[in-house]
């Protein structure tokens, strides 16, 4: 566990910043304490500096995760979001996006949301904006599977809809893929499922074993 | 083998089918209710009847082939019974006469009549319940211990409101229905054959009433040897129910009921034969069990565990509140209820359209599937705001988030748990519930006091032989035996032991800790817990559940502390929670007695629960009978040699007794499971002297009562520990009074001494009661731990911190009008 350096902080920065723009003030200076960003095997965690503290004792190979894990930095020191920032960004997005209860569970289950689905939409949104979306009852929305934070855009166009660009291992649309890919978040020794890229709609997933697995009654 | 629950029959239960199963309260009236046989009449359905009819065809036709042997152990035939004629059987009305008749008589009294009537009954019942979702699994178990029960909350079961909203909700499902029901009836058939094969009774009704007549007023007459040995070749589940019923009733009277010559042991012998056939369990498992339960509680157990427990879930108040949720469930089609008055968090699910593990709800993180009775530790740990609080085996992260939403993100929460594999759960959990206040730590918790210590409340969920939850986990039926039950029982004593030195005593909203395993077993639960109050300076605290079986003071060959009064038991069969048992300590001094590391053993007892050792020892030694004081004085000698030794080991590991037991007893895990046969041996002696302590106890007790001991502690926080020592002398002796006599059987043991009480008596005369009182106050600084531990605690909030955040409070309104 380290702080960042000063080239990671300003890639998770630019990163975060696309979705709450200067809002990402609030997440560093907060009333409630300090909170501070911290890296461990490869994850950013957003933390209490209480907290830090505390784990402070723990040596770094015991240490599992603290605090929230906001996303990862890929070998190529890219930025990842990861679904469980979603808490924080919500509040503060810059640009939102509010689908139908119809298209919601389609949404949910990883299909791109089309224009009849649109509920409203923050004016001004610009292309490849990145956005939250909501439910109708604001209730903040990501596909399940979808292991990274949405990097949903926005296109404007003939027809205008949500298109999710998914940039990493995208699983298919599994709903407990949230639940079944905890190693993701946690870091190393996980091994992600599948690295092909299928698309939502467009190309065919191929279903992993886990994707057969479902919590249900 | 034995009656399984069967994953391709219960497919077929219909909807409430869990419901039916839960016994509350309603059970336990429908129990005292009387209940008319006319009501069954008004009851029958068309259907139903039709179906009735059919079957008494069918039985009419069933050849008198069949007549098995398994009526023959039965011999004797009393012409005396002829009242009952074949005929009956065909008239509907009769068959409400037979369940009439049962019902007054509910516990199934050995007399054959009740249980003809009752045979008879189960046929019958099949048809009326045909149109809902009679089960064919059910068969088997008809008219086990708590069946006639079940019987009659079915009957209550209609009219559930869950039931009802779920016949409101969906209409359609009226068509669907029937042709489920069609489906229920076939199988129902198929199963009435089966059984009409198997279970000989019925046709032998339908044919020879005569025969069975004369069976019917025979009291029980056990099989022989011999002919047992047949029985198992192919065992006939319906007889061996029918012979567990027999003997459980001749049990219960056994005076009267007995057969001329026969003991109880043989009845005994017998009826632990057949219910390990009957339920598939182990000897072992089976074995403890009886020991634990009486006759009739332990077919309700044993029953209970057959049926899966209702679907729980808690609602995550950091996200939702339980009323949102439950109304977004109910919208998706879920049938819930809340769980019961002592949780307000917590939800009941009847069924569900949708898989409830994978709503936007559940995904979203409001709420957690949860066991009823895992809610209840969190609840007695009672977490407050702004705590440090260590969740030792965390995993899968249920309690750590209920935690986490009691203290409403506040504060600190160290999740640990040994296995790297389940921790992957607990931070997808964590992450989903929305607990950012927690650190996910991957430690053996024994190492726990060292890594870190000095929180204000300790949660340990030990891992356990999992007895509570056979029915989660039927392979615990047969794969546990008496080494695995003590290695758990030691991997727990230990992790107490640490858990116990992690927690910060002066600690001013806590210093408590939680103790809870999802086992029954006495040796995982009241020893370990008895074996703590010995070792460190914690006495138990009522848990705050209303509910919930005293644990024992008192097991077989065993006594213990009787503040174990205080613990908490759950069982399947009372609560229709998982089997679960829950202790609360309070921990009141950091320091840790030194008596048994032997550190000072034999010359300076360190330890402030010595003047409880010299209270009650010195009844002992009166009692002691002058064998027992011989044996005693030459293992005195022993004793002697054996402890420098041990004390210079101890020396080395230092700091803490956990980790030293750890050490020791590592090598001594084998050790301490052979001697634990000598333990039970060697307790005969002991016991005399042990049983008294209870007076003793309460003697003691009245001496310090508790107000006095809670002042004293209060003071205590106060002050520096080893001033306070003095004054907290008095509420020592009120904590371990039974202690030190059982103590030292479990420590001593592994190391081949059983002279744990002689070595105690032996200290005592040594140390007069000042002296004790002295070493207690040298006694604090020598805990290496403690005053680290209470320095880090107190450095835990950091004034500066403050200071920060109230200078960042006056930027932030700046800040979110830039936003707005």
């Amino acid at each position: 566990m380290r702080p960042l350096t000063e080239e990671e902080t300003r890639v998770m920065f630019e990163k975060i910043a696309k979705y709450i723009g200067e809002n990402l003030q609030l997440l560093v200076d907060r009333p409630d304490g300090t909170y501070c960003f911290r890296l461990h095997n490869d994850r950013v965690y957003y933390v209490s500096e209480k907290i830090l503290k505390l784990a402070a004792n723990i040596s770094g190979d015991k240490l599992v995760s603290l605090g929230t894990c906001f996303g990862k930095f890929t070998k190529t020191h890219k930025f990842r979001l990861h679904i469980t920032a979603l808490d924080y960004l919500a509040p503060y997005a810059k640009y939102k996006v509010w689908i139908k209860p119809g298209a919601e569970q389609s949404f949910l289950y990883g299909n791109h949301v089309l224009k009849s689905g649109l509920g409203r939409i923050t004016e001004n949104t610009s292309q490849y904006q990145g956005v939250v979306v909501y439910s109708m009852a604001d209730v903040p929305l990501h596909p399940q599977g979808e292991k990274d934070l949405l990097n949903t855009h926005c296109l404007h166009g003939g027809e205008i809809y949500l298109h999710l660009i998914l940039t990493s291992a995208y699983n298919g649309s599994t709903i407990t893929y949230y639940i079944r890919n905890e190693m993701d978040i946690q870091g190393p020794g996980a091994n992600s499922p599948s690295t092909s890229t299928a698309g939502a709609l467009s190309r065919p997933h191929t279903p992993t074993p886990q994707d057969s697995v479902s919590v249900s009654l | 083998m034995g009656r399984k629950l069967d994953p391709t029959k219960k497919e077929k239960r219909g909807p409430g089918r869990k419901a039916r199963k839960q016994k509350g309260a309603e059970t336990e009236l429908a129990k005292f209710l009387p209940a008319g046989g006319d009501e069954n009449s008004k009851r029958l359905s068309s259907r139903a009847r039709k179906r009735a009819a059919k079957r008494r065809l069918g039985s009419a036709e069933a050849p008198e082939t069949n007549k098995s042997p398994g009526a023959k152990p039965l011999p004797g035939k009393l012409p005396k019974g002829a009242v009952q004629t074949p005929g009956k059987k065909e008239a509907l009305s009769l068959f409400n006469i037979a369940r009439g008749k049962k019902r007054p008589a509910p516990t199934h009294s050995s007399a054959e009549e009740e249980e003809d009537s009752e045979g008879d009954g189960v046929v019958n019942q099949e048809d009326l319940w045909g149109s809902e979702d009679s089960d064919a699994g059910m068969i088997d178990d008809y008219g086990a211990g708590s069946n006639s029960e079940d019987e009659d909350e079915d009957d209550g079961e209609e009219l559930l409101p869950i039931e009802r909203a779920a016949r409101k909700q969906k209409a359609q499902e009226a068509v669907a229905g029937d042709q489920w029901s069609e489906a229920e009836t076939d199988e129902e058939e198929e199963e009435e054959q089966v059984s009409a094969e198997s279970g000989p009774r019925e046709d032998e009704e339908s044919e020879g009433g005569l025969q069975i007549n004369v069976d019917e007023e025979e009291p029980f007459l056990l099989p022989p040897a011999g002919e047992v040995e047949q029985d198992t070749q192919a065992p006939d589940l319906q007889r061996v129910h029918k012979r567990i019923q027999d003997i459980v009733g001749v049990l219960r009277d056994f005076g009267t009921q007995r057969e001329e010559g026969r003991s109880r042991s043989e009845y005994l012998q017998r009826l632990r034969k057949d219910l390990a056939t009957y339920y598939s369990y182990g000897d072992f498992l089976l074995g403890k069990l009886m020991d634990l339960f009486p006759l009739s509680e332990l077919v309700e157990f044993l029953e209970a565990n057959e049926v899966p427990r209702p679907i729980t879930l808690r609602t995550n108040t950091l996200k939702t509140r339980r009323r949102d949720l439950a109304q977004a469930l109910i919208n998706r089609g879920v049938n819930l209820d809340p769980l019961g008055k002592w949780s307000k968090t917590g939800l009941v699910v009847y069924d569900s359209s949708v898989p409830i593990g994978a709503t936007p709800e559940y995904l979203a993180g409001h709420y957690m599937l949860q066991g009823a009775s895992s809610m209840l530790p969190v609840m007695a740990l009672a977490p407050q705001e702004h705590e440090r609080i260590l969740d030792m085996c965390c995993a899968p992260g249920g309690k750590t988030s209920y935690i986490a939403q009691l203290m409403k993100n506040t504060g600190v929460i160290l999740a640990n748990d040994a296995n790297a594999e389940r921790l992957k759960s607990v931070v997808g959990n964590l992450h989903r519930l929305g607990v950012t206040n927690a650190i996910i730590s991957h430690y053996d918790g024994r190492q726990f006091p060292k890594v870190v210590g000095g929180f204000d409340r300790v949660l340990l969920d030990a891992p356990c032989s999992g007895t509570g939850v056979i029915s989660k986990d039927p392979a615990v039926k047969t794969n546990k035996d008496e080494k695995d039950i003590l290695r758990c029982a030691h991997l727990q004593k230990e992790l107490l032991l640490s858990a116990i030195d992690s927690v910060n005593a002066t600690s001013k909203t806590g210093g408590y800790l939680v103790y809870c395993t999802c086992s029954i077993m006495v040796e995982e639960n009241e020893w370990v817990v008895d074996y703590a109050l010995k070792k460190r300076n914690v006495r138990l605290v009522p848990t705050g559940l209303d509910f919930g079986q005293e644990g024992f003071t008192r097991f077989r060959e065993r006594r213990f502390h009787p503040t174990l009064r205080s613990t908490r038991r759950f069982y399947p069969h009372t609560h229709n929670m998982d089997g679960f048992f829950i202790a609360k300590f309070k921990k009141f001094s950091n320091s840790i007695p030194q008596s048994q590391t032997g550190n000072s053993a034999t010359s300076t007892p360190t330890n402030p629960d010595l003047p409880n050792v010299n209270g009650q020892v010195t009844p002992k030694s009166e009692s002691g009978s002058p064998s027992t004081k011989k044996a005693g004085q030459a293992k005195q000698r022993l004793q002697k040699q054996q402890h420098p030794k041990k004390s210079s080991f101890q020396k080395q590991n230092g700091i803490s007794k956990g980790t030293d037991t750890e050490l020791s007893t590592v090598s001594a895990v084998t050790k301490a499971q052979a001697s634990s046969k000598l333990q039970d041996s060697s307790q005969p002696p002991e016991t005399a002297a042990v049983v008294r302590e209870p007076k003793e106890a309460g003697k003691l007790k009245q001496h310090s009562p508790k107000l006095q001991s809670f002042r004293k502690a209060a003071f205590r926080k106060q002050h520096a520990p080893p001033k306070a020592m003095d004054t907290d002398l008095p509420a020592a002796p009120s904590l371990s009074k039974t202690q030190a006599t059982p103590k030292p059987e479990d420590r001593d043991q592994p190391f081949g001494n059983t002279t744990g009480a002689e070595k105690v008596k032996q200290q005592v005369a040594e140390q007069p009661f000042k002296k004790a009182a002295f070493q207690k106050q040298n006694g604090t600084p020598k805990g290496p731990k403690t005053p680290t531990m209470s320095s880090r605690s107190s450095s835990q909030p950091p004034p500066a911190k403050r200071r920060k955040s109230q200078s960042r409070g006056g930027r932030q309104p700046a800040l979110t009008s830039v936003d707005g």
